[in-house]
Formats: structure tokens, sequence, C-alpha cells
């Protein structure tokens, strides 16, 4: 199982998760999180008054899928959350030791 | 009118002619208390007392860092109960009963004397209550305006005693000095609505503030973002729409006169608007909802003093200087100096009430407010008007600084450092926005 957290410009979420349920990805976790990367930030003026805001809005979405999947979903993801211009965001995908649905109590790929 | 009292004379029985036929003689002077005006009045108060709460108190807050949002509206909440008993106590007395030369009467102590008859010498068709009124909410905005200077870092017990000292030793001279028969009015400076009484004299008490408490933590170097710009909009339109009662209401009465002051009124703000979005698209890249609205205020501040004096289209004029002019104020002035009036109560009221205040000495329209200005041949009006700027700058700045000194002698005008960083909503008033 991999752990694949994205963090994506918030605009291209229904189309990141189209695509995603489209290749069999029934779940996910999405957080409104602020920061910056080669984007750096932008300027605001307030008459006159200027401020570089370096940490812009994103999102953070996780997706828990199985391991022959993953590359898939990166994939997809990549394709879907991509625009070509600074600031399209992330992808980072890390093995998942364990899972667990705690209704049930199914665990790993079960849990899925 | 007519028709009203042809209808009363005939259901009236014969014996009410009688009745009224006996009375007739113990009215002295009857009573000119016109029905129109009077509505038209009592209309207008309300839409003055509206800018103040909520108009400004929007406009404010949402300028403000979420940390003191609540505390900024305290503000003007305060100034609302503690003026309006003020002014009924001794305020209207001092400014409008009597015209002496520097201070009305005490004649009107806690409205002495006033009856359901009685009217003021200055609006004779309205009863003498609703033009005591009507001037409560002057009082009010003003005391308010001036806290925006301060706003992030005044102690809001020190606010009190400031609003109620600045009320009684800066205000209520001015008013009676350019409204309630003083000096300055006797003299034929000009004044409609306020850009001396109101707009300059909270501008410049403003500045003086800003310049004593010092600058907020964090001014130059931190993000001091404003809070909800969209509340500042909101605030605006109040603002707007109440300042039709400003202006108009001061006609002191439902005619033609108040109405071409509403039209310059709403151009002026226009013009303002557009102006600062204006400048600010051509030098910055986009036009700025912030720029709009403050082009927006500027204008209605600047046109303040000239409507009821100028023709309609002069505001379009006058709005285009105002929103010239207050945004170099803003943007370059408070630079250059190195003050933070943080709210740019100076930068907008202040600049906006002495430029309104010296084009009305150059646009004033005898047709309309029965003044001649510079344009029709009349440059003496320029001067008095100069006059009157000067009087009100040099009062209104050294009274203000005094009284601040005298102020922060008893208890601390500002929050201590931490309560600053934690913010005013929750230090002053135990409450904060989630």
């Amino acid at each position: 199982m991999k752990l694949v957290v994205a963090i994506i410009k918030p605009f291209k979420l229904d189309e990141f998760r189209q695509g995603l349920t489209a290749i069999g990805v029934h779940g996910m976790t999405v957080t409104e999180v602020k920061g910056y990367g080669r984007q750096k930030g932008h300027t605001e003026i307030y008459r006159g008054a200027e401020y570089v805001v370096n940490f812009l809005p994103k999102l953070r979405i996780e997706i828990a899928v199985a391991s022959e999947l993953a590359d898939r979903a990166v994939e997809v993801i990549t394709s879907s959350a991509r625009t070509g211009q600074i600031g399209d965001g992330k992808i980072f995908v890390t093995p998942i030791d364990h899972a667990l649905r705690i209704r049930t109590g199914e665990t790993d790929s079960d849990a899925l | 009118m007519g028709a009203r009292s042809l209808r009363a004379a005939r259901t009236a029985a014969p014996i009410f002619v009688a009745v009224v036929g006996l009375a007739t003689p113990a009215f002295a002077a009857p009573s000119d208390i016109n029905t129109a005006d009077t509505a038209w009045m009592i209309v207008a108060t309300a839409l003055v007392l509206m800018m103040t709460v909520p108009g400004l108190a929007l406009f404010y807050s949402g300028m403000v860092r979420k940390k003191n949002v609540l505390a900024t509206m305290a503000q003007s909440l305060a100034a609302v109960m503690i003026i309006s008993i003020l002014w009924v106590a001794f305020g209207y007395s001092l400014v409008f009963a009597g015209d002496g030369p520097w201070l009305g009467s005490l004649d009107r102590l806690f409205l002495a004397g006033m009856t359901m008859d009685s009217v003021n010498p200055a609006a004779k068709t309205i009863p003498e209550a609703l033009f005591m009124l009507y001037q409560m909410t002057f009082a009010i905005i003003t005391v308010a305006l001036v806290a925006g200077s301060v706003a992030d870092r005044m102690r809001f017990s020190a606010y009190l005693l400031f609003s109620v000292l600045w009320f009684v030793f800066v205000y209520v001279p001015l008013a009676h000095w350019v409204w309630g028969g003083g000096f300055l009015g006797a003299m034929g400076v000009l004044d409609f609505a306020g850009g001396l009484v109101v707009h300059l004299s909270a501008g410049v008490g403003g500045l003086v503030a800003a310049k004593v408490m010092g600058r907020r933590q964090g001014y130059g170097t931190e993000n001091l973002s404003p809070f909800d710009l969209s509340l500042a909009v909101v605030g605006t339109g109040l603002l707007w729409v109440g300042w039709f009662g400003f202006n108009g209401g001061s006609a002191l009465a439902a005619n033609s006169r108040a109405v071409m002051a509403i039209i310059a009124t709403h151009l002026a703000a226009c013009a303002g608007a557009l102006t600062w979005g204006g400048i600010e698209w051509s030098v910055r890249r986009k036009p700025s909802v912030l720029g709009m609205i403050s082009g927006a205020v500027a204008g209605l501040g600047t046109i303040t003093p000239a409507s009821g004096f100028v023709a309609p289209w002069h505001g379009i004029v006058i709005g285009l200087i105002a929103g010239s002019l207050c945004y170099w104020a803003c943007t370059s002035l408070k630079l250059r100096f190195d003050y933070d009036d943080s709210l740019d109560v100076f930068g907008v009221h202040g600049i906006g009430g002495m430029t309104g205040t010296l084009l009305t000495g150059v646009f004033a329209t005898a047709a309309i407010g029965g003044t001649s200005g510079l344009i029709e041949g009349n440059p003496q009006q320029l001067l008095l008007q100069l006059y009157g700027v000067a009087v009100t700058l040099v009062w209104s700045a050294g009274v203000t600084y005094a009284l601040l000194r005298l102020v922060g002698a008893f208890v601390a005008l500002r929050v201590s450092k931490e309560h600053e960083m934690e913010g005013l909503d929750i230090t002053q008033h135990g409450e904060a926005l989630q």
C-alpha cells in the first residue's frame, strides 16, 4: 500500500477527483493549506502599503492506494493537476505499514 | 396643507370653531413648523446615525486585522452611547443656544425650556427637538471618525476619556464657531455640512493622535493587511447613502437646495471612486476595491462643505480633485512624514475636508446657496475659507495634542506590547472572532 500526498492548485480539485474516481480510487482526504515552493509568494497593496505574502493557498490531498495502483494514480494526478504554470504543486509517495477500517475492523488492502 | 385644513374646517363642528376662535389670541407667535420639512429631517437624522453604526463601524473594522475587529466596532458604538448623552446634557446648549462669538449658553442644559413648539432660529420650520437630534448625529460621527487613526493600539478606557474631552474642547467650540452663530460663521466662512467641523477637525485630530500614540508594532515590517474588505465595502455603501441625509439634511428643509446638495454629493462620490481606482490602475496595473471605496469616501468628505453652495456638476470636479489629492496623501505624504495613521483619517477626511472647504470658495454659486465664489468673481470668499481652514487646523491640532497629554498623564494611552500582539478584541473586551 502507498500513501500518495499531492499539493495542488485549489481550482484543480474537481478534475483531480474525477480522474482518480475513473481509475478506481474511491476515497481521499482534502485539507486547505498554505505554503510556498519555487513560486514564492505574491505582493498585495493596500492604499500604498505593500505586503509580500509568502504563503499561497493550496490543497493537500491524501489518498491511500494498493501498491500496484500507485504509479497509475500519480500519472492521473499529474495530468489532471497540471497547468504548466509555476505553482502546480508536488506529489509525494510513501509506503503504508498498516491500514484499518474503524467500523468493520477490516485491515490493509481490504480497508482501502 | 390647504386641502387638509379645508377638510378639517368642514368636519369640525361649530363648537370647534368657537373653541379655536377663543383660543387663538393665546398663541402670540403661531409656529411655522412645516410637516414636510419635519418628515425629511427625521429621515435625514436616521440616515446620519446609520453612518456611524453600522456604516463607519463596518468601514473601519473591515480594514483592521481580525484580532481588532470588535474593538474597532466598539469605538463607533461608544461614540454613539456617550456623545448622545453629552449632547443632550450640555453639548447642544453650548453649540446652538445663543450666538456669542465663542460659545453658546447654558440655557438648554438637559434641554431645559425646549417645548413642543419651540424652534431654533437656524431652522424655524422644524421642531427644535428634531434640530437638536439631527445635530447630535454629527457630533457622534465626528468623534467616531478620529478613532480610525489610532486603531489597533489604543486602550479602550483611554479612548473613552479622550473622546469625552475631545467632544467638549474640540467639537463643541468649532461647531459653535461655524454653525452656532460663532465668529467663523458670522464672518461668512461657508461650511454646508461639516468640511471644517467634522472632517478637517477629525482628520487633524487623528493625525496628531497617530503621532502621539506612535506606530503600530510591525508597521513597515509585518503584514498588516485588512481582515475583510467586504465589510468595508458594505460600510462604504451605508456611509454613501447616509451622506444623502448628512448633506441633503443640512439644508434643514425638504427643498430644492437639499436635492441639489444630494446630487453634488452622489456625483462627488462617483468621481472620487473612479479617480482613485483609475490612478491605481495606471500606477499599479490593478484597480483595487479598497482604492475605489477610499475614493468614494474621499469624494463624499470633500463635497461635504461645498454641497448646498455649488452646482450639482461641480460635484464631479470636486470628486476628481478629492480622489487625486487623497490618494497622494495616503500613499506618498504618509510615507514621507512617517506617521502611522492606521485607517487614513487624515489622508481621507483631513485632506478632504480642507480641500472641500477651499473649493467651496472657488465654486460657490449664488443661484444655489446665495453666495458667490472665486469663479463668480468673489475672490474674497476663498480667503475666508482659507481662514476657516487655518483656525480649524490650529485649534484641532493644538487641543488634541494637549488632551492626549492630559489623558496620558492619568491612564496609559496604548495597550501593552503583549496585548497589542494578542489583539484588542480579547484583551480589551474579552471576546474574539473565531
